[in-house]
């Protein structure tokens, strides 16, 4: 029974173990609202290079995303801005990062595609502009879309509210953003939920990732006396 | 009354009754102050929450409840939120009403770029793109003149967020229609004449006999 499976719950140094250098990571969260921040401290701590980061922004300087960009452990980012974080953009002004900008609607439905078996997305945003360069674009109907490819990474990094012991997610607010589209697309799937719970407290119906999606849940910090 | 004050009241009137509305980060933001007494609009930021308010007092933050530009917001009851992708859905989908969003430049087919200075500032379109794309009405919310000079331009020489014409751009002197024929100037700030406009505009300008006063008393 998955319920019972041991291993799911692991440390966040056993899950940034498992994550090597050059490894393309899917990082739930906006502006770090959402964003799975004891695993980056641990990215850092464990200095893993040359990563490929997908997420929809790299926060602020020492904040959330913001943390691996510091410590220049980021090979390339694919984001849909950079403008809340001066250290991501002087590092892309100066060629020591690429920066894929992607409409932050795209980036989403791109992610959704990678996660859900499709070849692509068809997409009005984006028609006419630097976005659609390189980009087939296809006539449906009169109207114009950008042919824009799925997107799928190594891990997925995801930040939940809650978790329950099987890897069933719930999310709470603003810090659902990407967290669920992204738990749908990474080969491994390692998510830090604020609680975890026993299996059966979260309703079928508020479950949001179901927990065959969820290979790791990240174990609270322990606590003594 | 400043030019932000000027050009949020303006904007302010615009908006209607149930509006599902999408105010961009900085000066859009203003608007929400300004609604009307008699009008209640819904408003989504497009980091997942359809019904957010402003934060109703200090120490009432949460830190998973945030608008686009990260800051700690409120929620009314009714209030829902969701993923990015329906975020998007809603916004690309056609169910949006009203997205005002701020501009670096508006040229005279209407096209609008407001999400990159190539080689000097890329901080990237974030939902921009998507809002013009998507959204019943775009509403350009910016002052007339940047340091550098008019705003309101020929054509766009920094890269366009989308081809489509907006509906309106609001600035601290002027309201301006985009239309077929070129941009209308529709209505003028409290005493600015048309000749300021003119001369504060890169663009051709169509301009009526007689240009009223925006309406944005109290």
């Amino acid at each position: 029974l998955r319920m019972l499976t041991p291993g799911i719950v692991i440390s966040p140094a056993q899950a940034v173990e498992k994550i090597p250098a050059g490894a393309s990571l899917l990082i739930g969260g906006f502006l770090g609202v959402g964003t799975p921040h004891r695993l980056i401290d641990e990215l850092v701590r464990q200095e893993r290079r040359d990563l490929i980061v997908i997420a929809n922004d790299t926060a602020r300087p020492n904040h959330g995303i913001g943390k691996l960009i510091d410590k220049r452990l980021v090979a390339k980012v694919i984001v849909s801005h950079i403008g809340t974080n001066p250290e991501t953009q002087r590092q892309v002004m100066r060629g020591e990062l690429i920066a894929e900008l992607c409409p932050q609607g795209t980036l989403a439905e791109r992610i959704r595609a990678g996660g859900h078996g499709l070849g692509g997305v068809l997409t009005p945003t984006g028609v006419g502009t630097m976005a659609a360069e390189g980009k087939q674009t296809i006539e449906i109907d009169g109207q114009s879309f950008l042919l824009e490819r799925p997107i799928r990474a190594d891990f997925a990094l995801i930040a939940a509210h809650r978790a329950d012991y099987s890897g069933n997610l719930a999310y709470f607010l603003t810090s659902r953003n990407f967290n669920p589209i992204m738990a749908m697309a990474g080969k491994t799937v390692i998510a830090e939920p604020a609680e975890i719970v026993p299996v059966g407290v979260i309703a079928p119906d508020e479950v949001v990732t179901p927990h065959v999606l969820v290979d790791y849940i990240v174990a609270r910090e322990g606590r003594h006396g | 009354m400043d030019s932000k004050t000027i050009i949020a009241k303006r904007v302010a009137r615009e908006l209607r009754q149930d509006y599902l509305v999408n105010l961009g980060i900085g000066l859009p933001t203003l608007v929400a102050r300004y609604l009307p007494r008699d009008v209640e609009v819904f408003f989504q930021s497009e980091n997942g929450i359809i019904g957010m308010a402003p934060l109703p007092e200090a120490g009432m933050e949460d830190e998973f409840l945030t608008d686009a530009g990260g800051d700690h917001i409120g929620a009314i009851p009714g209030a829902c939120s969701f993923d990015s992708c329906l975020s998007f859905g809603i916004i690309r989908g056609g169910h949006l009403d009203v997205t005002v969003l701020g501009g670096l430049e508006v040229d005279e087919q209407g096209r609008l770029a407001n999400w990159i200075i190539p080689g000097k500032m890329v901080p990237g379109m974030g939902g921009a793109m998507d809002l013009v794309a998507g959204a019943k009405k775009v509403i350009v919310a910016m002052t007339h003149m940047a340091k550098s000079g008019p705003k309101i331009v020929t054509e766009c020489k920094l890269p366009v967020t989308a081809q489509r014409r907006v509906d309106l751009v609001v600035t601290d002197l002027a309201v301006i229609q985009p239309t077929r024929e070129g941009l209308l100037l529709l209505e003028l700030a409290p005493g600015v004449t048309p000749t300021q406009v003119i001369s504060a505009t890169a663009a051709r300008l169509l301009v009526p006999a007689n240009v009223p006063e925006m309406a944005i008393s109290d």
